[in-house]
């Protein structure tokens, strides 16, 4: 690692105004650590803002579920009331990396991260959240813009993640043998008739929405409404784990899954 | 804890210093005035070094010292060497290319060291090895085996034209040709074993300490030989002589293979603590790991196997491009060929084999033994190959097998090998048991209904262990003797010392070796120490690894108890009046056969050393050594059965049931050889499902760098194993020992795929069977 | 330079260190605490886990400023003096370690592992919630043996408690 100085952000505000230069802000550190180690990112500052009481907490009334950016993944997974309207979000939680980057891991970590083997945005995007930061709210659908690219701007931070809760979701993913991120992950939900389909792991340019899934899931929501389908290859990473074609077959196989585990 | 005897299944005594986190590694090792090395590598496969700047790194914050190859050089550092002279079949000797520590005027591999950076802080080091500038100009890169072999390929070393090492056979080619051509059936593959990355889980790591007061050398490192380390870096790369250099290989996380070697990098930190007068430590990153530990297997194989009318296999014909790396490293010939090609008859009588045998140098990481060294390569031929058959005959395999096993030993077959005892239907027998094989059929209707499609495979592998007699290595091109020594020091109140020159990297030595001194004399077993790893503890030793710590270390300490033994009883007897030979050793006391009459150990002990008392003649003292040569090979075999579930929809393995059934010999521990056998299956699952080095043919880039694209099996991708043992003791020596540490990682390779390519209905499957392969090959077959 | 504090099993400790020290080379380097290694550069294999605040984390993805002002306990503070914790003991009984290296971290991840589950392991639990340590030794068959058994030594003794 290179040299780096640490500062602690004892409120967003505090954070903000630290943020100069090449800082970063660090929440978990479950990417960002390791990169700086890797030598592969050099901020001179990093801003932790895992001490910002404003950035935790889970909140869900109703149907409507806001999770503080700080919250960690063993804390969503965890989270009873989260299970009781939209359980596919507690069981994405519940596999992302492993216990102790669950412990450390957050969600507004993962998302501002945006790597495009990541769990959080394909839920994101399928359960169509609103990403508020300490700036504005963006709709996921704008918030998630290529590989490790976001919509944020410079300085700005995550503060929180909304969404309402759908009748139906599930998500099912293909770890990559070897790191374990999402090769092929897949999140569907059904909500009041319409039908979002969310991918991560697959895409060239991140996380994207599967039109061919999501139209053939219109008609009829179940697993074998997918088996006629057939996801074009165009547009699929391919690297030596797994060919565009192959990734192709696991949107599929992965989408059938999820939607076999949906559930309210 | 107390007496623990041979065959007790006793907890291990060194768990309690690592279970508390009191285990001393390398790494753990501060030595007053200690400061960091980091490493300046080549980011390329193949260049040339145009020129060195050192200038602005020396000037960095911390740092005390930025040392390159031509430094090295000046001072006389010898280059690396193989230590196993191979002979091609037109009589030449094998083509060592020169392997500087530090690369002088040429990198050959990624990793290739380059320069060292010796700093106050580890970060330092690695800031300002980050900012010596090395000028190369680039050269063409190959990586495959085969590809190096063709006309106009990138050429790495002058010696080696055409980047051929040595073109190698064994057995008669003649005969093979002709009991081919009049086989009934031929079975044909092209066979590729996966280069793998060893990955003991503690890095590699070496502390040099030169000490100018003394003009004595001293060296932490992570081996498996510290004794083989000390005798090379003296004799060959010209380090220290041995009385003044002193190699301690502490607590060792794990070496399958990889630590036999002598690398650049301890070579290096000696030197550079000579130079820069501060004791210097460098540890390996995991990627430095990957890039530059020696790699294991990397073969490619065309094979016949030819069978007369009745199924009898006649013929076993072997070609094999063996892929040896950037340069040849400290065993490296003998892997791919006294380790390979002499356990090509596997379990079976086959009259005539032949093997060719071509290693080549690529711009990659060097080769060497990795936990079974030429073994697997060896079983996963044969045990392919026969499986192929079984399904091209349309027999069954077990039958196949059973038809052409060896059936009387001692057995010599046509490729050097003396088998001296085996059962191999014994094992075959257990394991369709254990397994419960008459019940697959069933098993696999009941996955079809589930949409899984389920397969099993078996694998009979033959090793060859306890290496070795040294008379015999010698005649085979070996530069070292593979005896093993050890010294029992009976102290004056009876407690027992046992130095030996084997090494314990989590085998468990504290523990088996003990139980030897503790059955045999009736003390506790906390009362026996073993010394190990230390060259000024233990005179000369020649390590571990090749299963033979067991077989050969054992062997020593059993012959040093044998003599202390019989001086005690001599003491004894002199002691009580009484005969020597009605002299017998009872719970701790040594008595008169028949009678009431006895001494306690501690008091005989104390006896031979307050030597008031002693026979006529004797020397005072209660410490014998032994040099234990053995007399033959062993012969561990097995019968591995893997049951597998393949997802189809995915091409996703799931390893439902493994079962062993080894023949190891007589058995010290079987708590701790269950264990080898875990471990060694787990590498070899690995291997076959999850596991394998890709280099990009492009850009000579190692791809799988770091445990992101480097599969490493985790609890998850396995299931608990099923083993168990047979025995037929090993003739060979005093314990009956056959040896188990590499077993499991031999056996476990050819079942696994065997098993998913009768799932599949594909034979056609490279390892490792990654799910992206396996899904396509189920594609590949539903096409045809 | 960052100053840092944080309890370590059970001692207070304080000092300066470079912005870029990470915890596990705070605990090995300042502390002395070796016990706790450094098995891969990629956060993946587990040999450096401890336990910050009641929970396993690795300590080589976190830097040692980020842990100040917290609660540490390594594999030099689990056991209770001379008595070994539970895990550890079952680890020794099953022979669930060979070469020791990845062993603290297995420990480590195995105290908080049967924390989290306080209705009992099963192997197939145990085996996915391993996910994050890396033994290349045992093949995990003895691990998995000996945190079920560690696991159901606790549960009877009441000893479930967070170590």
């Amino acid at each position: 690692m290179y040299s780096v100085n640490y500062h602690r952000a004892t409120s967003v505000a505090d954070a903000a105004s630290k943020a100069k230069g090449e800082a970063k802000y660090l929440a978990g550190g479950m990417t960002l650590i390791p990169t700086m180690k890797q030598r592969l990112a050099q901020p001179g500052d990093v801003i932790d803002l895992m001490h910002i009481g404003e950035l935790k907490g889970i909140k869900v009334e109703g149907k409507v579920v806001t999770i503080g950016a700080g919250t960690t993944h063993a804390e969503v997974a965890a989270s009873a009331a989260i299970k009781a309207v939209c359980p596919a979000l507690c069981h994405l939680a519940s596999h992302i990396g492993d216990p102790h980057v669950r412990h450390r891991g957050t969600i507004g970590g993962s998302i501002a991260n945006n790597d495009p083997a990541a769990d959080y945005p394909a839920a994101m995007l399928a359960l169509d959240a609103t990403i508020a930061t300490n700036k504005r709210k963006i709709p996921a659908g704008d918030f998630f813009t290529g590989l490790f690219e976001t919509a944020l701007e410079e300085g700005e931070i995550v503060t929180a993640v909304t969404f309402v809760a759908p009748d139906k979701a599930g998500y099912e993913k293909f770890p990559n043998p070897a790191s374990r991120y999402a090769m092929t992950g897949v999140f569907v939900v059904l909500d009041g008739g319409s039908v979002r389909a969310a991918v991560t792991g697959a895409g060239e340019t991140g996380v994207f929405r599967s039109v061919e899934i999501e139209n053939a899931l219109a008609g009829k929501f179940e697993a074998s409404a997918l088996d006629a389908v057939t996801v074009p290859a165009d547009g699929l990473m391919s690297d030596m784990h797994a060919s565009a074609d192959y990734r192709a077959n696991l949107v599929k196989v992965m989408a059938k899954r999820a939607v076999g585990r949906a559930k309210g | 804890m107390g007496i623990e005897g041979i065959g007790a299944r006793v907890a291990r005594k060194e768990d309690k210093r690592f279970i508390t986190g009191a285990g001393r590694y390398v790494d753990d090792m501060v030595v007053p005035g200690m400061k960091h090395a980091a490493f300046v590598r080549s980011p390329h496969p193949h260049a040339e070094i145009t020129g060195i700047d050192v200038s602005k790194a020396k000037a960095m914050p911390g740092v005390i010292g930025v040392l390159a190859g031509k430094e090295l050089k000046a001072d006389g550092i010898g280059n690396l060497i193989c230590g196993w002279m191979i002979h091609s079949k037109d009589g030449t000797p094998m083509k060592m290319g020169a392997w500087s520590p530090l690369a002088v005027d040429r990198v050959r591999y990624v990793g290739d060291a380059v320069a060292i950076v010796v700093a106050e802080t580890k970060g330092q080091a690695r800031d300002a090895a980050e900012a010596v500038a090395v000028s190369y100009k680039e050269l063409p890169a190959v990586t495959d085996a085969a590809e190096a072999l063709k006309k106009g390929a990138p050429q790495l070393h002058p010696e080696a034209e055409g980047n051929l090492i040595f073109d190698w056979e064994l057995g008669d080619g003649k005969a093979t040709d002709a009991a081919m051509a009049g086989a009934a059936h031929v079975t044909k593959m092209h066979i590729l074993n996966n280069r793998l990355v060893p990955n003991a889980m503690e890095p590699r790591a070496a502390l040099g300490h030169y000490d100018k007061a003394e003009d004595h050398y001293t060296c932490w490192t992570t081996s498996q030989n510290p004794h083989v380390a000390r005798l090379v870096m003296s004799a060959f790369y010209n380090v220290a002589p041995e009385n003044k250099l002193r190699v301690i290989a502490p607590d060792v996380g794990g070496g399958f293979g990889s630590k036999i070697y002598i690398y650049p990098e301890e070579i290096v930190c000696l030197w550079a603590s000579k130079k820069t007068g501060v004791p210097v430590k460098w540890v390996a990153d995991r990627t430095e790991s990957f890039l530059c530990d020696a790699h294991g297997r990397d073969h490619i194989t065309e094979v016949q196997l030819g069978f007369d009318a009745d199924n009898r296999m006649v013929a076993l014909k072997v070609d094999t491009i063996a892929n040896l790396g950037a340069y040849m490293s400290l065993f490296s010939s003998c892997v791919p060929t006294y380790l390979y090609a002499t356990l090509l008859s596997g379990q079976y009588a086959i009259p005539a084999i032949h093997a060719n045998v071509r290693t080549v140098y690529t711009n990659t990481a060097p080769v060497d033994a990795y936990r079974g060294a030429g073994r697997p390569e060896a079983t996963y031929l044969i045990e392919r190959i026969v499986e192929t058959a079984a399904r091209e005959l349309n027999v069954s395999p077990a039958e196949l097998r059973r038809k052409n096993f060896i059936r009387s030993f001692p057995y010599q077959t046509p490729v050097i090998m003396n088998y001296d005892a085996g059962d191999y239907e014994a094992s075959l027998d257990a394991a369709m048991k254990a397994v419960d094989y008459a019940g697959f059929g069933k098993r696999r209707e009941d996955a079809k209904k589930r949409g899984k499609l389920r397969g099993i495979g078996m694998a009979n592998y033959i090793e060859a262990c306890g290496i070795a007699p040294s008379a015999a290595v010698g005649s085979l091109g070996a530069g070292v003797g593979l005896w093993e020594s050890a010294e029992v020091r009976v102290n004056a109140v009876g407690t027992i010392e046992i130095l030996t020159g084997s090494h314990s990297h989590g085998q468990g030595h504290e523990t088996t070796f003990a139980q030897l001194a503790s059955g045999r004399f009736g003390i506790p077993i906390e009362q026996v120490s073993i010394v190990h790893g230390d060259t000024d503890k233990v005179q000369m030793g020649m390590g571990t690894y090749g299963s033979r710590s067991g077989a050969v270390g054992m062997s020593a300490i059993v012959k040093a108890l044998d003599k202390v033994e019989a001086k005690a009883k001599k003491i004894a007897a002199h002691l009580m009046e009484a005969d020597e030979g009605d002299i017998v050793i009872e719970n701790g006391t040594l008595k008169v056969a028949g009678t009431d009459k006895n001494v306690p150990w501690f008091q005989v002990a104390l006896a031979a050393y307050t030597a008031h008392n002693l026979p006529a003649g004797m020397e005072p003292g209660l410490k014998e050594g032994a040099f234990y040569d053995p007399a033959n090979f062993t012969f561990p075999a097995g019968c591995y059965i893997c049951e597998v579930e393949v997802d189809p929809d995915t091409g996703r393995t799931e390893v439902i049931q493994f079962v062993a059934a080894d023949d190891f010999g007589n058995i010290i521990n079987p708590m701790i050889v269950e264990g080898q056998v875990h471990g060694g299956v787990a590498q070899g699952i690995g291997q076959a499902l999850l596991e394998g080095a890709h280099y990009d043919p492009a850009s000579g880039q190692l791809m799988t760098a770091s445990y992101m694209d480097y599969t490493m099996p985790r609890a998850d991708d396995l299931p608990s194993f099923k083993v168990s043992t047979t025995n037929t003791p090993c003739p060979n020596n005093p314990l009956g020992i056959k040896g188990c540490g590499e077993a499991g990682a031999i056996g476990s390779p050819p079942a696994v795929i065997n098993a998913i390519t009768d799932a599949i209905g594909n034979n056609d499957l490279t390892m490792p069977a990654t799910p992206q392969k396996v899904w396509a090959a189920i594609r590949a077959a539903t096409k045809h | 330079m960052a100053s840092v504090s944080m309890t370590v099993n059970g001692r207070a400790v304080s000092g300066e260190v470079e912005g870029r020290t990470l915890l596990v080379h705070y605990l090995r380097e300042h502390l002395g605490l070796t016990g706790t290694h450094v098995g891969c550069d990629t956060s993946q294999c587990g040999a450096c886990v401890v336990h910050v605040d009641g929970k396993a984390v690795k300590s080589c993805t976190m830097l040692a400023a980020q842990a100040s002002g917290s609660t540490i306990v390594t594999i030099e503070g689990l056991a209770d003096g001379a008595d070994l914790h539970p895990v550890q003991a079952a680890f020794k009984e099953n022979h669930g370690l060979q070469c020791g290296f990845c062993t603290p971290g297995m420990i480590m991840a195995a105290t908080d592992m049967i924390r989290r589950h306080p209705e009992g392991l099963d192997e197939k639990t145990v085996r996915a919630e391993l996910e994050g340590n890396i033994c290349r030794c045992t093949g995990y068959h003895n691990i998995v043996k000996a945190i079920l058994a560690a696991s159901e030594a606790m549960a009877k003794g009441g000893k479930a408690k967070a170590a």
